[in-house]
C-alpha cells in the first residue's frame, strides 16, 4: 500500500512539474470554490433570515389559536425540553381620564421575546433603548400613538379592563409586530400574571393565544412536523420561514440567482476539466504503459490511478474549499448589515458538499479512461491503439454528464430550471453541430468559386480543420458557447434584475398606510394631503365580505387541501371598487370593466387568488356583505404586483356597486424616514385613524436589492473566471496537435503567415460559430428564465448580442494564435524531435 | 558531364550547450551534391546525421558556415525564406513518419499540395497513393494503419509534390526488416522515376549501398567512403 501510495503521490507531482495538471485542477479549484462559496454564504443567509424570523415572531415557532392552546401541545414541548411562554392578544378598550382608544392588548408571560427584543423609552420622541424584557407585572408598555391618543406619559395609569395599570415605558419598537401591517390598534402590552384581574378574557372573548417556543433546529423542526399534523379547528402554527414573506420573496429570487451563478461556474468547470483532462490521460496512460512494461500488475495500476484521482480530488477541494471560504467572505461583507446583526457563522457542511463535489468530478472524468484501460496490454497503451470495439466518445463523456447534471439539479433546487438547463445544453450541442456543418460546406462551396491565391488556400485549410477534428472542435465549440452563453445570460438576466427591482421599488414608494378613514372624512383627508404636498395618494374603499358559494356550490373551508385556501374560504375580504385598473397591475385575462358597466355586479380577482380558490372567468361567487348575498361575475383577473408596496385589492368591482354598504378607506403614501410630523398632526386630527408605518420595511427592502445586486455581480465574477478557464483548456486541449500540423505545414514550406492564416482561420469560426449560439441559446434563456421563473419582462439586447459575436470572433483566433506564435518562430527540426 | 551541385555546404558548424557545457556536432563540415545524385549518410548513433539533414533542409540553422540550394544560401534567409524554398524543392520521409493523426491518408498527402495552392491537390495525391498501393485506404487515418503503411503515405507525401530534392531520415528504422525492405525498394523505384536529388541518412549500411555515394560523418565532418 506504502508503494501505491508513493507511485501515486511522485506521479501526481511529476504530472503537476509537467504541466499536465494544471488546467484541470485549476478548473477543479473554481469549481468547489464556486460551490461552496455559494453554499457557504445562503447557508448563512438562510440562517440570518431564521434568527430574522425568530425576531419576528418573538420566538423559533408559534403554535397560535383562537381557543386556549391545547394542552397536548404544551406538555409537548415541555417534554422535549423546549422554552416556551404563553402570549394572549386581543383588542379592547385602554382608559386615562376622560380618554379612552381601542387597542390591540398583549399579554406575555415573564421571558417575551424568547427571540430579538424590543425598544422601549422614556418618552414617545426618543431613541430608546433595546431591552430583551417583558412589562413588570403591574406595568403597562404603550406604544407611541396609544400614548398620544391617551395622552399619557411613563408613571401614569391607564386602565385596561378592570385592572389599573402604571405606564412603565413607551414601546418604541416591537419587532414582532412588523409583518402585522394591519392591525388596526396601537398596541399596549403588559404581563401577563396581569390578565386574570382584567377579567378581559371571558367565555365568547376574541382572543389570539399563541404558545411561543424556543430550541435547537431539530427539536423545533420535529415539533413542527408532530403538530402542524394535529391542529385542529381555528389553530394553526408559525415557523420563522414564512414570518417575513415580503423580504423573503426579494431574498428567494436573489439566493435562486446566486445559485444559478454557481451552477453555470459549476458546469464551465467541469466543461473545462473535460476539456484539460486530455492532455493530463494521455501523460497518465504514458507513464501506466511503462509501469505496465516493467511489470506491474493490472490492479496496481489501477490502484495507483484511483489513488492519483483522489490525491488530485482532495487537494483541489482543500484549496477550493479554502478559495471558496475567502469568497464567501467578500460576499458577506458585500451583503453587510443586510440582517439585524452579524451574519451568523459558518458551517462545515458546504465543505464537505466541496469534497464530495471535487471526488465525483474527478472520477467522471478517469473512470471511462481506467475502464478502457482493463482491457489493455501495455504496447497497446504504448502505440496508443484502443480495443477493436473501444469505448465510443459519448460513453467517455457520459459520467461526466451525470455527474453534471446531478451538480445542475443540486444547484438549481428546482427541477424545473435544472431541465431546462440541461435541455438547453443538449441544444447548444446539437445547434453546434449543425452549424459547423454547414459552415463547412459553405466555405468549401464558396472556394470552389474564388480565384487561387495563397492566403485563401490557407485560409480553406484552416476551416477543413474543423472537419478533419469534427468531434474535438465541437467539444471546444460547446466549451466556447457555453463559456459566452453563460456569460451573456448572467449579463441579460442580471441586468434586467436589477433593473427590475429598482423599478418595482422606486425610492418614493409608499410607505405609509393610513386606513380606517371614514367616508366622511375623505374630503378633509385630502386636503390635508395637499396641504403638507404629500403626493400620489389615492384613497381606495374596502368593504368586508366573506365568500358564501361559488357556481351554486357552498364554500367549505374543508374541502381545500391547501392552507392558504382554508384560510381564505375561511376569512372576511376586502372588496375594493375602481373605475380603472391600477398601474401595477396587469390584466392576465378577461377584460377590465367600460364605464357602461359601472354598477355592474363584476368582478376582478387577482390570479393567485383565483387560482388557489379554483375561480375560473364566468364563475358566480356569492359574498355575504354586511348580510346580503350578492352575486358577482369574475369577468377578468389580474397579475398584482405586490413588491410595489401600493394598497392592492385582491378583488375588485365595478363603482356603483358597493357604495350602498358600510365602506372604510385606505389609503398609502410616500414619507421620508422621519419626518412624521405630519402624521401626528393627522391623527390628532383624526384619532380614529390608524396610521402604520412600513418605512423601517422598505428600505431594508431595498437594502437587500441593492447589496444582493452586488453580491450576485460578485459571483458573476466566478463565472466569468470559470468561462475563461474553459477557454484556456479548449485551447490546451489542441495545444499539442496544433502545434505538429503547423509544424510540419512549415516543413512542407508553407511560411509562418501561412500557418498563422491557417490557425487563426479555425479558430475564427470556432469563435463565430459559438458566438452565434452562445447568443441564440443565451436570448432564449434568458427570455425563459425572466418570464416564468423571476417573473420579469425581457427585452432583447442586441448591442451585447453583436459586440460578443465581434469579440469572439477576434478574441478566440487571437487568443489561439498568441498560444502558438511563440512555436512559429523555433526552428522546425527542434519541434519535430519534441512531437 | 557533371551536373552542377543542387545542394553545397561549406565550413559547416553546430553546437548546443548543455548544462554550460559546448557540444559540437559538426565541425567545418563541406558538402556538394550533383542534382540527381543519390547519396547516403552514414556514422554511429549520435554522430549528427539528422542534424545535418535538418541543416541542409533549412530546418535548422548552423552555428557556422553556409548551406545552398540550387544556388540560394539559406544563412541569407529567414525562416520563412527557408520555408520558400523547401515548399519549392523539397520533400521528407521521416522515420516516425510524421503523419498528421487528426487527417486521413489522402489528406495527409493533400496537405503540402494545399499549402502550394495546387489546383490539381486532390489529383496527384490520388495518384501518389495508388503508386504506392495505398488507393484502398484513402480515408483511413494513421492509427488505422500498420507501421509500412504510415510510411507508404509518406512516400506518397513526398513525392506527391514532385520536389527536386528528397531528404530521407532513417525511413526504415520503425520498420521491421521485411516491411523496410519493401519501402526500400518503394523509395528509389519512385526516385528513379521522378530523376529527383536523393539524400538518406541511415545507419544501414545495406540500404546506404544501395546509394551512388555514401558519406561518413566522423567527428563532426564528412569522409566519402568508397563503393563496395
Amino acid at each position: 500500500m506504502m508503494l501505491i501510495f508513493k507511485l501515486a503521490w511522485t506521479q501526481t507531482l511529476n504530472l503537476w512539474r509537467a504541466g499536465a495538471l494544471r488546467v484541470l485542477v485549476f478548473a477543479l479549484v473554481l469549481a468547489v470554490a464556486a460551490i461552496t462559496a455559494v453554499s457557504f454564504f445562503t447557508q448563512r443567509v438562510e440562517s440570518a433570515l431564521n434568527q430574522q424570523g425568530g425576531l419576528l415572531l418573538g420566538g423559533d415557532l408559534a403554535v397560535m389559536a383562537d381557543h386556549p392552546i391545547p394542552q397536548a401541545f404544551i406538555k409537548r414541548a415541555q417534554t422535549q425540553g423546549m422554552t416556551k411562554i404563553m402570549t394572549y392578544e386581543f383588542a379592547s378598550m385602554a382608559i386615562h381620564g376622560e380618554l379612552s382608544q381601542l387597542a390591540e392588548i398583549k399579554a406575555v408571560e415573564q421571558g417575551f421575546p424568547l427571540r430579538g427584543d424590543l425598544t422601549i423609552g422614556a418618552t414617545i420622541g426618543e431613541a430608546g433603548q433595546t431591552v430583551k424584557a417583558a412589562p413588570q407585572s403591574g406595568e403597562a408598555w404603550l406604544e407611541p400613538r396609544l400614548a398620544s391618543l391617551l395622552d399619557v406619559k411613563v408613571g401614569d395609569e391607564v386602565e385596561v379592563g378592570e385592572h389599573k395599570l402604571r405606564v412603565g415605558a413607551i414601546l418604541l419598537r416591537e419587532p414582532s409586530r412588523g409583518g402585522d401591517m394591519f392591525s388596526f390598534a396601537p398596541r399596549l402590552m403588559l404581563n401577563a400574571a396581569d390578565l386574570p384581574a382584567t377579567k378581559l378574557i371571558q367565555y365568547g372573548s376574541r382572543v389570539k393565544y399563541q404558545l411561543l417556543l424556543a430550541a435547537e433546529p431539530k427539536k423545533i423542526n420535529d415539533y413542527f412536523l408532530q403538530t402542524k399534523a394535529e391542529l385542529g379547528r381555528g389553530e394553526s402554527i408559525e415557523d420563522v420561514r414564512n414570518a417575513r414573506p415580503e423580504i423573503k420573496s426579494a431574498l428567494d429570487k436573489a439566493r435562486q440567482f446566486l445559485g444559478l451563478s454557481a451552477m453555470v461556474s459549476v458546469i464551465l468547470a467541469m466543461v473545462a476539466m473535460l476539456l484539460s483532462s486530455l492532455p493530463y490521460i494521455k501523460q497518465s496512460l504514458d507513464t501506466f504503459a511503462l509501469m505496465r512494461c516493467f511489470g506491474a500488475r493490472q490492479n496496481t495500476v489501477l490502484q495507483v490511478l484511483a489513488l492519483q484521482t483522489f490525491l488530485i480530488a482532495f487537494f483541489s477541494a482543500l484549496f477550493g474549499s479554502v478559495l471558496g471560504y475567502l469568497a464567501q467572505l467578500g460576499l458577506a461583507k458585500l451583503a453587510g448589515s443586510l440582517f439585524v446583526d452579524a451574519l451568523p457563522p459558518v458551517s462545515a457542511a458546504p465543505i464537505l458538499v466541496g469534497f464530495a463535489a471535487s471526488i465525483m468530478m474527478m472520477i467522471a472524468v478517469v473512470i471511462p479512461h481506467a475502464w478502457q484501460m482493463r482491457n489493455l496490454t501495455a504496447i497497446n497503451i504504448l502505440r496508443r491503439e484502443t480495443l477493436a470495439q473501444p469505448i465510443s466518445t459519448q460513453a467517455k463523456f457520459l459520467p461526466a454528464a451525470l455527474v453534471m447534471g446531478a451538480m445542475i439539479f443540486w444547484q438549481a433546487q428546482d427541477t424545473k430550471i435544472a431541465v431546462y438547463t440541461m435541455l438547453a445544453v443538449v441544444a447548444l450541442c446539437v445547434v453546434i453541430s449543425a452549424f459547423a456543418y454547414g459552415l463547412v460546406g459553405s466555405v468549401q462551396r464558396l472556394f470552389s468559386l474564388t480565384p487561387q491565391n495563397k492566403t485563401l488556400a490557407s485560409i480553406n485549410l484552416g476551416i477543413q480543420g474543423l472537419k478533419r477534428r469534427a468531434g474535438l472542435s465541437t467539444v471546444q465549440m460547446i466549451g466556447f458557447s457555453m463559456g459566452l452563453m453563460v456569460l451573456m445570460l448572467l449579463a441579460l438576466i442580471r441586468g434586467d434584475l436589477v433593473h427590475n427591482w429598482q423599478a418595482s421599488l422606486p425610492s418614493d414608494a409608499p410607505n405609509r398606510f393610513v386606513i380606517n378613514i371614514q367616508p366622511a372624512q375623505i374630503a378633509g383627508i385630502t386636503q390635508f394631503f395637499s396641504q403638507q404636498k404629500i403626493k400620489d395618494t389615492a384613497i381606495f374603499p374596502m368593504v368586508r365580505a366573506r365568500l358564501i358559494s361559488k357556481n351554486g356550490e357552498l364554500i367549505k373551508a374543508a374541502q381545500w387541501e391547501d392552507e392558504r385556501a382554508k384560510r381564505l374560504a375561511e376569512r372576511e375580504f376586502n372588496l375594493s371598487w375602481a373605475a380603472t385598473m391600477q398601474s401595477d397591475n396587469r390584466l392576465q385575462a378577461g377584460r377590465w370593466w367600460t364605464q357602461q358597466e359601472h354598477g355592474k355586479p363584476y368582478l376582478s380577482l387577482e390570479q393567485g387568488l383565483a387560482k388557489t380558490l379554483s375561480v375560473q372567468l364566468g364563475d358566480k361567487l356569492v359574498f355575504d356583505i354586511a348580510g346580503n348575498l350578492t352575486t358577482l361575475t369574475v369577468t377578468s383577473l389580474r397579475k398584482v404586483e405586490w413588491d410595489t408596496m401600493r394598497a392592492n385589492f385582491f378583488a375588485v368591482t365595478p363603482p356603483g356597486l358597493l357604495e350602498p354598504y358600510a365602506a372604510n378607506f385606505i389609503s398609502s403614501f410616500y414619507l421620508p424616514v422621519g419626518a412624521d410630523a405630519p402624521l401626528n398632526q393627522l391623527v390628532k386630527q383624526y384619532p380614529n385613524l390608524t396610521v402604520i408605518d412600513v418605512a423601517a420595511l422598505m428600505q431594508q427592502v431595498r437594502g437587500i436589492m441593492q447589496k444582493m445586486s452586488s453580491a450576485i455581480a460578485y459571483v458573476f465574477a466566478f463565472s466569468l473566471i470559470a468561462g475563461v478557464a474553459v477557454l484556456y483548456a479548449a485551447l490546451v486541449a489542441t495545444r499539442e496537435e496544433r502545434i505538429a500540423e503547423a509544424t510540419l505545414m512549415r516543413v512542407f514550406g508553407a511560411s509562418r503567415w501561412q500557418a498563422s492564416v491557417a490557425y487563426t482561420a479555425e479558430f475564427a469560426c470556432i469563435g463565430t460559430i459559438a458566438a452565434l449560439t452562445a447568443t441564440i441559446a443565451a436570448n432564449f434563456l434568458a427570455y425563459y428564465i425572466s418570464a416564468n421563473i423571476l417573473n420579469i419582462p425581457f427585452q432583447f439586447n442586441l448591442t451585447l448580442a453583436m459586440s460578443v459575436m465581434l469579440m469572439s470572433a477576434i478574441v478566440i483566433p487571437l487568443a489561439a494564435w498568441l498560444g502558438l506564435r511563440e512555436f512559429l518562430n523555433i526552428p522546425p527540426r527542434q519541434l519535430l524531435n519534441s512531437i | 558531364m557533371q551536373q552542377p551541385p543542387i545542394i553545397q555546404a561549406h565550413d559547416l558548424y553546430y553546437e548546443i550547450f548543455n548544462h554550460d557545457n559546448q557540444l559540437r556536432i559538426l565541425q567545418g563540415l563541406n558538402l556538394s551534391i550533383a542534382t540527381g545524385e543519390q547519396v547516403a549518410i552514414i556514422g554511429s548513433s549520435g554522430s549528427g546525421k539528422s542534424t545535418l539533414l535538418s541543416l541542409l533542409a533549412g530546418l535548422d540553422i548552423p552555428t557556422g558556415g553556409s548551406v545552398q540550394i540550387q544556388g540560394n544560401v539559406f544563412s541569407g534567409l529567414d525562416e520563412d525564406g527557408r520555408a520558400t524554398i523547401r515548399a519549392k524543392t523539397m520533400g521528407f520521409v521521416f522515420q516516425s513518419f510524421q503523419l498528421l493523426s487528426s487527417l486521413t491518408a489522402l489528406e495527409n498527402v493533400m496537405l503540402p499540395l494545399q499549402l502550394k495552392n495546387h489546383p490539381n491537390a486532390k489529383e496527384l495525391s490520388l495518384e501518389a497513393l495508388n503508386k504506392v498501393g495505398l488507393s484502398q485506404r484513402l480515408q483511413h487515418y494513421p492509427k488505422q494503419l500498420s507501421g509500412g503503411e504510415q510510411q507508404r503515405v509518406a512516400l506518397a507525401r513526398a513525392f506527391a509534390t514532385e520536389p527536386a530534392i528528397l531528404f530521407a531520415d532513417e525511413p526504415t528504422g520503425n520498420l521491421d526488416n521485411a516491411t523496410g525492405q519493401m519501402i526500400i525498394e518503394l523509395l528509389f523505384k519512385m526516385n528513379a522515376e521522378a530523376g529527383t536529388t536523393l539524400v538518406l541518412v541511415t545507419h544501414d549500411i545495406h540500404l546506404a549501398n544501395r546509394c551512388q555515394r555514401q558519406l561518413n560523418l566522423v567527428n563532426g565532418r564528412l569522409e566519402e567512403v568508397a563503393s563496395a
